[in-house]
């Protein structure tokens, strides 16, 4: 059986850049896997989301090589109208995605340009409202929404299309943190009700850490690192690659090296305060 | 320098975005904002710069009312460099970007270039002089509009949100520039959500939830406040989260994770 994202080999370089955006790419993430990709500016991770929803080689030319397959299609050879029935994707800023006079219209636009059924786009678009906690909201003008409510709906918008595999780029940027979490706390649902695939890209790991099966380091344009958030996070070489270790997982490296707390998971606050104050602790 | 005195401020649409705000800055104080989204911090920024006027009370900038004076003359004082950076960045070079407002304000053409080179250096942009600031990424325009404003060395520095699409090092960077500029004298203010940046700086900190100043304090006393905190929804620090759990702990929490390990060592022997 394909897996839901299969990258083989794959290199792009744009016509006006002399070095490759992304080199010698490999990567593969099965159905109901969330997977963060993590990684400095400018190392191919935008490049490497637009390979997925098919931008990359549909809108930006340049020299392709290499394979992106999603759900067994491959990207290159399916046209951007079918892929967006598989893939869907959600913007740092939700301002790019919605605009539309009511949240409902909105969330519906994308199944009205694919020519749903009116009974069918009814029942999608309740369904996208309920699984978002927007339903109250079905009414309002989108710009009347605080950020956290619009990017809810945006992601809304994209849920609606029943979408197999998600590409999240920065979504938690411009929220607050507790909205931001909320938002994650949503991904983690929408996997278990949907079994919908998540590829993110994020930069506040912190959030993201009890959420995650897997996480995708890149550095110029090539994977460097694929683990398990405590295989990335506690190992030696992610802060060289410029990985936000968060704050509380650099101490626990640092007194795991010590031997003052051992495990193999990343903990939280109160995790870490217990076990530097429990047995064989100070 | 900044001083907000009973301010309120409703947008035509009715929705009262600031509800009494009482607040002093003082010259040379890094202050962060923080809060929910939507609880007035940018309309507060948007007041220091004359940009808004308040329905109620009033904002002095340096000791002049900022209905007494034009926004044109509080921007040689105030310099801002606002969420996104795409709503003040209009010219065909990098280049000319940082050179517009200074040439404006009347600096010789010497001034503007050595000023110029100091800032794209600064922020790692000297190899996009030439280039069109549309080409840049997310992250790179906002250094850019930060090194313009630093280039006209104004006496407040306002940063909203400064790292969203930045990375871990640029943060870093970031970071140190802040405490660059504290260390000349500069008033600083910071808007942002990510509580993680903030921490390390120590800041004075100020909590905005529907409008009003609920919290405002330095970072230690009031970071340690998990109902405020809560109530706000701002969250904690980790480091200080940790130093809330543990059992007996010293008086102050962590600035960071090597704080934290030494005294851990120390406790240990």
């Amino acid at each position: 059986m394909p897996a839901m994202l299969e990258v083989e080999g794959l290199s792009f370089r744009y016509p006006e850049s002399r070095r490759k955006a992304v080199s010698d790419f490999g990567l593969r993430v099965e159905e109901g896997e969330i997977v963060v990709l993590a990684g400095p500016s400018g190392c191919g991770k935008s490049t490497l989301l637009r390979a997925v929803n098919g931008l990359v080689p549909h809108m930006y030319s340049g020299d392709y090589s290499g394979d992106v397959r999603v759900a067994g299609r491959s990207v290159k050879a399916t046209d951007m109208r079918e892929l967006a029935q598989t893939v869907g994707f959600l913007f740092q800023n939700p301002e790019n995605q919605i605009f539309m006079f009511s949240v409902e219209r909105d969330v519906a636009f994308g199944l009205e340009n694919l020519g749903v059924p009116r009974p069918e786009m009814r029942a999608r678009v309740d369904e996208a409202l309920r699984l978002l906690g927007v339903e109250p909201l079905a009414q309002r003008a989108p710009h009347e929404l605080s950020d956290g409510q619009k990017q809810r709906v945006a992601l809304a918008g994209v849920i609606a299309m029943r979408p197999k595999l998600v590409i999240l780029d920065e979504p938690t940027s411009l929220l607050d943190p507790k909205t931001a979490s909320e938002l994650v706390g949503l991904v983690a649902r929408l996997r278990k009700e949907l079994g919908t695939t998540f590829l993110i890209v994020e930069h506040r790991l912190d959030l993201l850490v009890g959420v995650a099966d897997r996480m995708v380091v890149m550095s110029e344009g090539r994977k460097v690192l694929d683990g398990t958030p405590a295989d990335v996070l506690l190992g030696e070489e992610a802060e060289g690659y410029g990985v936000a270790v968060p704050s509380i997982t650099r101490l626990q490296k640092a007194l795991a090296r010590e031997g003052l707390v051992s495990g193999s998971r990343v903990m939280t606050s109160a995790e870490l305060a217990a076990a530097v104050e429990g047995p064989g602790g100070i | 320098m900044i001083e907000f005195e009973g301010v309120s401020f409703v947008h035509p649409t009715g929705v009262k975005a600031l509800d009494g705000v009482t607040l002093k800055v003082g010259g040379g104080e890094t202050v962060a904002v923080v809060g929910e989204n939507g609880a007035g911090k940018t309309t507060l920024v948007k007041h220091v710069t004359g940009l808004l006027k308040p329905s109620k009370g009033r904002v002095l900038v340096d000791g002049v009312a900022t209905t007494a004076t034009t926004t044109a003359e509080l921007s040689r004082k105030v310099g801002v460099a606002f969420q996104n950076p795409d709503h003040q960045l209009f010219s065909e070079s990098v280049e000319a970007e940082m050179a517009f407002a200074l040439r404006n304000f009347g600096f010789s053409e010497e001034l503007v270039e050595r000023r110029v080179a100091w800032g794209l250096e600064l922020f790692g942009l000297t190899e996009y002089r030439a280039s069109s600031p549309l080409v840049l990424s997310g992250g790179e325009k906002k250094r850019l509009t930060l090194a313009c404003i630093l280039a006209w060395d104004p006496q407040v520095v306002i940063l909203d949100e400064p790292t969203v699409g930045q990375d871990a090092l640029q943060k870093e960077r970031l970071a140190e520039t802040i405490r660059m500029l504290t260390s000349t004298g500069k008033t600083i203010l910071v808007v942002s959500h990510d509580i993680e940046f903030l921490w390390p700086i120590q800041p004075r900190v100020v909590v905005m939830k529907s409008g009003k100043v609920v919290g405002d304090g330095r970072a230690a006393e009031v970071m340690a406040q998990k109902g405020l905190l809560e109530s706000a929804r701002v969250a904690q620090p980790q480091l200080v989260s940790f130093h809330g759990a543990l059992r007996s702990r010293p008086t102050s929490p962590f600035v960071d994770p090597a704080e934290a390990r030494r005294w851990i060592a120390g406790e240990r022997r």
